[in-house]
């Protein structure tokens, strides 16, 4: 028991609920928000040094034991991905008080950021599936609501395009949890496993497997993306850039997690059909990003192309496959928010998203340059930025697993990645510069500073990546070894 | 204002609301033993005040319950959390309950329970919810 284990999850609860009831005083709302993220990132720090020398931390809410309680289970993998969500969701914040605008504040903006927070910091906690369609839940009404916050033109029609695939996914998800706890009376991860392996993964559970994939691929964009495009570039620039930095990623999570706790004893089926999928979405990604001249359009195919990419060093099912993805997946939750909201900036300052509009902004705006530069660098996996070593760690584990073609789509979209946010760097900031300061729709002042944050902690990560190394490589451990987070949630014996 | 010519549904209304309240009540102090609870009697808490909506109009019902509904919502899942909050003085896991049986005056032994707290917390958020869906969808502005 370790009550500190609640945390993550309450305190945006309750500072989001302390701003509803002051609704009316913004900079309250401003400053809260932010105290609120910050709190979250320091408790989740604190718990990840408990969970280096403690092992797996776990809280059963009510004193009810699992697996017939809830359980919230923090382990080195949750707690990398929450403190990550955490620095992401300051920046964004940073960024949105100056871009959102008073209308969007004034209906609950910043409480419904930080359920959407709770959202996503729950569905990596949760220790049994139930409480994970549950947190899903939170971070999508929440995400429903911010994404047709304003309520232009576009914003409705890709919600509703948003809104009606996400039911469908989320009943899917119901009916493949049915499926599950008649087949194994059991809800609770750790438990789950044990059923598992003690029944064996027959044809019907890989059955129920491959549901949940579909289920979890919905969310996360893995091959069946085709509302995420829309979607994703449809809100303003602080709301998308946490859409593409997080809400993928709790769908990658809960791949991450099934597939290495629960169905990992049929890899050849399950893990294949992740491999082609990813193959199959890092192609059809990459040949979107480098196709469009539009800046949101090529961002949003990013997203898509990391989303195969991450999963292509899960589907290969070896330690130095998941290291790589574990390494790739906190590099592409800063990464991609931090080319979002560059992105935006330059959509903010030029108004227009057309790359055939764009010239020459680096005149005006030397820093914004560079930094989107280096951001560009890093999303391809250029060393030392830390998409490198992800990359090379996955790349080796697809080779390793036998799986070349995938090794090889892999290394072959990341040119393709880099050509198209190369184009957009080199149409938007190269050139003859066609705008004039004073034409522009706004200032760089105050967005420069999320960026900045973002763009250091890019270069940090993949500098200093010998800090992080430890950690990364006990989320893995556990990961591998599923033993270990069962002993820890089910009490039996507690080891790292 | 409604033409008054709605007389029966006015006269019903008013004995049926303090009943419907009465019965709210009740469902939420069995809560805790039997069928009822914060959930089920804040909806019909919520039903009763829906009665008032149809049979005046909300300006008439929003002038006598001045409150904002969201923000009963956001005071009850605070008392909720907070109340879960409250067992880590006591260094039990999160939202742990306690109860203990008492002697108090007029009801003689009674049994507290800390569990009420937390569902006063969710019968208001349930209130404010419902409340304010139906107010959203039946207002006209």
């Amino acid at each position: 028991m370790n009550n500190i284990v609640i945390f993550p999850i309450i305190i945006p609860v309750i500072f989001g609920m302390i701003m509803i009831i002051f609704r009316k005083r913004l900079k309250l709302q401003r400053y809260l928000s932010l105290i609120s993220m910050a709190a979250v990132g320091i408790v989740t720090v604190y718990l990840m040094l408990q969970v280096k020398s403690e092992g797996i931390q776990t809280l059963h809410l009510g004193g009810w034991v699992a697996p017939f309680g809830v359980t919230m289970v923090v382990d080195m993998l949750a707690a990398l991905l929450i403190t990550t969500t955490s620095i992401v969701a300051f920046c964004c914040l940073l960024y949105a008080f100056r871009t959102i605008g008073t209308e969007r504040e004034n209906f609950y903006f910043y409480p419904l950021f930080l359920f959407l927070i709770t959202g996503v910091i729950g569905s990596f906690m949760t220790g049994d599936v139930f409480n994970l369609f549950v947190c899903f839940e939170v971070m999508l009404v929440a995400s429903y609501v911010l994404i047709s916050l304003g309520g232009t033109k576009i914003q409705l029609r890709e919600s509703i395009k948003y809104i009606l695939i996400n039911i469908l996914s989320s009943f899917l998800f119901l009916v493949a949890i049915a499926f599950l706890y008649a087949m194994t009376g059991t809800l609770n991860f750790a438990h789950l496993s044990l059923r598992v392996a003690e029944v064996g993964q027959d044809g019907l559970m890989t059955t129920v497997a491959i549901l949940f994939l579909i289920v979890f691929s919905l969310k996360a964009g893995l091959f069946l993306f085709f509302w995420l495009p829309g979607a994703y570039s449809a809100p303003p620039t602080a709301i998308s850039a946490i859409f593409a930095a997080l809400l993928t990623k709790v769908g990658i999570y809960a791949i991450v997690r099934m597939f290495t706790l629960v169905f990992y004893h049929e890899p050849e089926v399950t893990h294949l059909f992740i491999g082609i999928l990813a193959a199959i979405t890092m192609v059809l990604g990459a040949v979107g990003a480098v196709a469009f001249w539009d800046i949101k359009r090529i961002l949003t195919y990013n997203v898509i192309v990391g989303v195969g990419f991450i999963l292509a060093g899960v589907a290969s099912f070896t330690t130095v496959g998941m290291t790589g993805a574990l390494y790739y997946l906190i590099h592409d939750m800063i990464v991609k928010a931090l080319i979002f909201l560059l992105g935006g900036t330059v959509i903010y300052l030029t108004g227009t998203s057309n790359l055939r509009d764009l010239s020459g902004l680096i005149r005006l705006h030397p820093q914004l340059g560079w930094m989107f530069f280096i951001a560009a660098l890093s999303l391809s996996g250029i060393p030392p930025l830390s998409g490198f070593l992800g990359k090379l760690f996955i790349s080796e584990g697809t080779f390793e697993a036998g799986y070349f073609w995938l090794g090889a789509i892999g290394l072959f979209t990341s040119l393709m990645v880099l050509y198209s946010i190369m184009k957009v760097f080199m149409n938007a900031f190269w050139g003859y510069t066609v705008i004039k300061e004073e034409e522009e729709q706004g200032t760089t002042a105050g967005l420069l500073l999320p960026i900045g944050i973002l763009t250091a902690l890019t270069i940090a990560l993949g500098i200093g990546t010998q800090a992080i190394h430890e950690y990364v490589d006990l989320a893995v451990e556990v990961l591998m070894n599923p033993s270990f987070y069962i002993e820890a949630v089910l009490g039996l014996n507690p080891k790292p | 204002m409604k033409e008054p010519n709605d007389i029966i549904i006015r006269s019903v209304a008013k004995v049926a609301v303090v009943i419907i309240f009465t019965f709210a009540i009740n469902l939420f102090i069995s809560g805790h033993h039997y069928p009822g609870g914060g959930f089920i009697g804040g909806l019909a808490f919520a039903s009763a005040v829906i009665l008032l909506f149809l049979t005046f109009d909300i300006e008439t019902v929003r002038k006598n319950i001045p409150l904002d509904f969201k923000m009963v919502a956001a005071i009850g899942v605070l008392i909720a959390v907070l109340t879960g909050l409250g067992s880590l003085l006591f260094d039990v896991p999160f939202l742990s309950q306690a109860f203990g049986y008492f002697y108090l005056p007029i009801f003689g032994k009674t049994e507290l329970a800390t569990a009420v707290l937390f569902d006063i917390g969710v019968a208001l958020a349930v209130i404010g919810t419902a409340l304010t869906i139906i107010m959203s969808i039946g207002d006209d502005r």
